[in-house]
């Protein structure tokens, strides 16, 4: 980052320097540094390899783009980004060791004053003598120096939907729709048991889909204080909560669940990237970490044939919270 | 030599091996609160295990195992208190036995993998007793050798790996130290699967089958030497040790080296 930042910096200086007045050959002023020769095979070499850097840089993103984002090959992604890094540096080497005229400064750099800062400026000037295409150059350089940050910033890309979030809203949870576990087969009432916890999805439902996963668990429905409206909502105890933390939307894989509740820490989901704890007796309320909200609950019923079934949507928004988090989600 | 001074170094002899059997006695023996019965049998027996289980763990589990609900003062001046132990069975016994999560010092603590205090003996003797308090799951044999590595992976993925860490290191969960299972023996991964230790969940044989554990075993035990193809795990405990090689040795490393290249400009 920092190199293309630099590299950066250096192209706009040298676009926007002020172009010295067309030199007039009787006011010359006398050299300080010796003229240079030409070096062309210099420049070439600077030239092919900011192209190998602009080519390089470029299949950061072809690869970003081809294998996003599964499958993705990190090797392949940090050799991408690797060699473009080298070409850039090697031709910066080139550039400082064969093209730019180097004097030996016998006195101390001079300070700020207006006849010598104009003496460094023309030094600086003269210093690229040996240039003869500085346009084409300077432009290889900010190709280079612009695919690379283009694709510095392709990740960018994945951090989520941007113009449409409508798949961030979509919810599979309805009244009625069968818990099954991940090889499909639905889940039980009876295979429910204390202490225990289990992962189930929405049948037919995309498993992907950021709504779809839940943690369910069984607890004493006499110990449970859920809000004002959730009485039903957890028949025998039974009670599914969204398994997607509403901090930064990693999976609620962590239960904890006391052996002996009396002298140990009590019943909690936790989320295992950042410990932001839930407390499932009072309906996913945060009791710990850094989780602006509540854990979403389903709603649940156990139909006729003893299978659990969703008996509405979540209480909330599932998923990560946002900008413009809204309370309720829209049906898929 | 007389009689009398025969008698005489026959008796001292007596009295220095007698001494000197006290002093490896007393040597022998573990340095712990444990108590024991004055003569242990040679064999385990459910009466040394009931003698056992009244000197150690009654203060908290109760007589017989009746459990204590609310605190009790109990034997070494343990406010005991502690879950009942009937139907727990020989698995329950042998695998908190056997880690040292038991005894606890007080109920308060956090039981966890600590030094054995009882003898092989012992352990089999308060097993047998407990498992007579009442019908209980027996010690399971599992054969990781008949698991998959990769079914393994996924399943130690799936329903340990957030508290436990993806290669068994351990970890945190809130308010408790989670275990890491590098030393912990296969039979008693099966049994603390099957028993939710302190605050881990239990999984039921119709969540996690015998033959699926036997994989989530040989996975387990892989992770002890894991390949590591950097040729070096800094731990293997992921992102934060690798960010610390990088900030602290990586990012100096190259600092240095831009020093080593670059050339500082002379000054007359």
């Amino acid at each position: 980052m920092k190199l293309w930042q630099w590299l950066f910096a250096f192209i706009v200086g040298r676009v926007l320097r002020r172009h010295p007045p067309p030199e007039s050959s009787a006011q010359e002023p006398t050299r300080i540094v010796p003229a240079g020769t030409p070096e062309r095979s210099a420049e070439n070499l600077v030239l092919v390899l900011l192209g190998l850097a602009v080519v390089f840089a470029l299949g950061f993103i072809v690869v970003y783009a081809e294998f996003s984002p599964k499958g993705m090959s990190n090797s392949l992604l940090g050799i991408c980004l690797g060699l473009s890094l080298l070409c850039i540096g090697g031709a910066l080497a080139v550039v400082a060791k064969r093209l730019v005229v180097t004097e030996e400064l016998e006195d101390d750099y001079p300070s700020a004053h207006p006849e010598q800062q104009e003496e460094v400026a023309q030094i600086v000037h003269e210093s690229g003598s040996r240039i003869t295409r500085k346009r084409l150059l300077v432009g290889a350089g900010a190709a280079a120096g612009g695919t690379l940050g283009l694709a510095a910033l392709t990740p960018a890309l994945s951090l989520g939907p941007v113009w449409d979030t409508t798949p961030l809203d979509l919810t599979p949870w309805r009244h009625g729709v069968r818990l099954v576990d991940d090889q499909g087969r639905p889940l039980r009432a009876d295979e429910i048991l204390h202490q225990s916890y289990y992962t189930a999805f929405a049948e037919g439902a995309d498993k992907e889909l950021l709504a779809s996963s839940l943690v369910v668990i069984r607890l004493d429905p006499d110990k449970l204080h859920l809000p004002e409206g959730r009485s039903d909502w957890a028949p025998e105890g039974i009670m599914a909560y969204s398994k997607i933390c509403p901090h930064a939307g990693c999976a609620v894989a962590l239960y904890r669940n006391p052996k002996f509740p009396a002298v140990q820490p009590s019943p909690a989901l936790v989320c295992p990237c950042h410990y932001s704890t839930f407390d499932p007796f009072t309906g996913g309320t945060v009791t710990y970490g850094p989780a602006g909200r509540a854990l979403p609950q389903l709603p649940l019923m156990i139909d006729s044939d003893r299978h659990l079934r969703a008996a509405g949507n979540f209480s909330a928004r599932v998923g990560p919270s946002w900008l413009n988090v809204r309370e309720r989600p829209t049906n898929a | 030599m007389s009689g009398r001074r025969r008698l005489l170094s026959t008796a001292l002899a007596a009295w220095l091996a007698m001494g000197a059997a006290i002093c490896a006695t007393a040597i022998a023996q573990p340095q712990s609160g444990i108590v024991r019965p004055t003569t242990e049998p040679l064999r385990p027996s459910r009466d040394l295990g009931a003698q056992l289980y009244a000197g150690n763990c009654a203060s908290c589990h109760g007589i017989a195992g009746s459990g204590i609900a609310s605190p009790r003062p109990g034997a070494g001046g343990i406010l005991g208190q502690g879950p009942p132990l009937h139907g727990v069975g020989e698995l329950a016994a042998d695998f908190y036995l056997r880690t040292g999560y038991m005894p606890l010092s007080s109920p308060h603590d956090q039981p966890g993998p600590d030094r054995v205090l009882f003898t092989d003996k012992e352990i089999k003797s308060l097993v047998s007793y407990v498992a007579s308090l009442g019908p209980g799951p027996s010690i399971p044999a599992p054969n990781p050798a008949s698991g998959s590595i990769a079914e393994g992976t996924q399943l130690f993925t799936e329903h340990c790996a957030g508290c436990h860490q993806e290669l068994a290191r351990g970890g945190f969960v809130t308010g408790a130290m989670v275990p890491p299972l590098q030393t912990v023996k296969a039979t008693q991964i099966a049994e603390a699967v099957r028993i939710g230790p302190y605050l881990m969940p239990r999984f039921s044989p119709s969540q996690i089958s015998d033959a699926q554990l036997n994989s989530i075993i040989k996975y387990v035990l892989s992770t002890r030497h894991p390949p590591n193809r950097g040729g070096w795990g800094i731990g293997n405990l992921g992102p934060i040790p690798e960010g610390l090689v990088t900030w602290w040795i990586a990012a100096p490393l190259l600092l240095l080296s831009c020093l080593a290249v670059g050339r500082r400009m002379r000054r007359p």
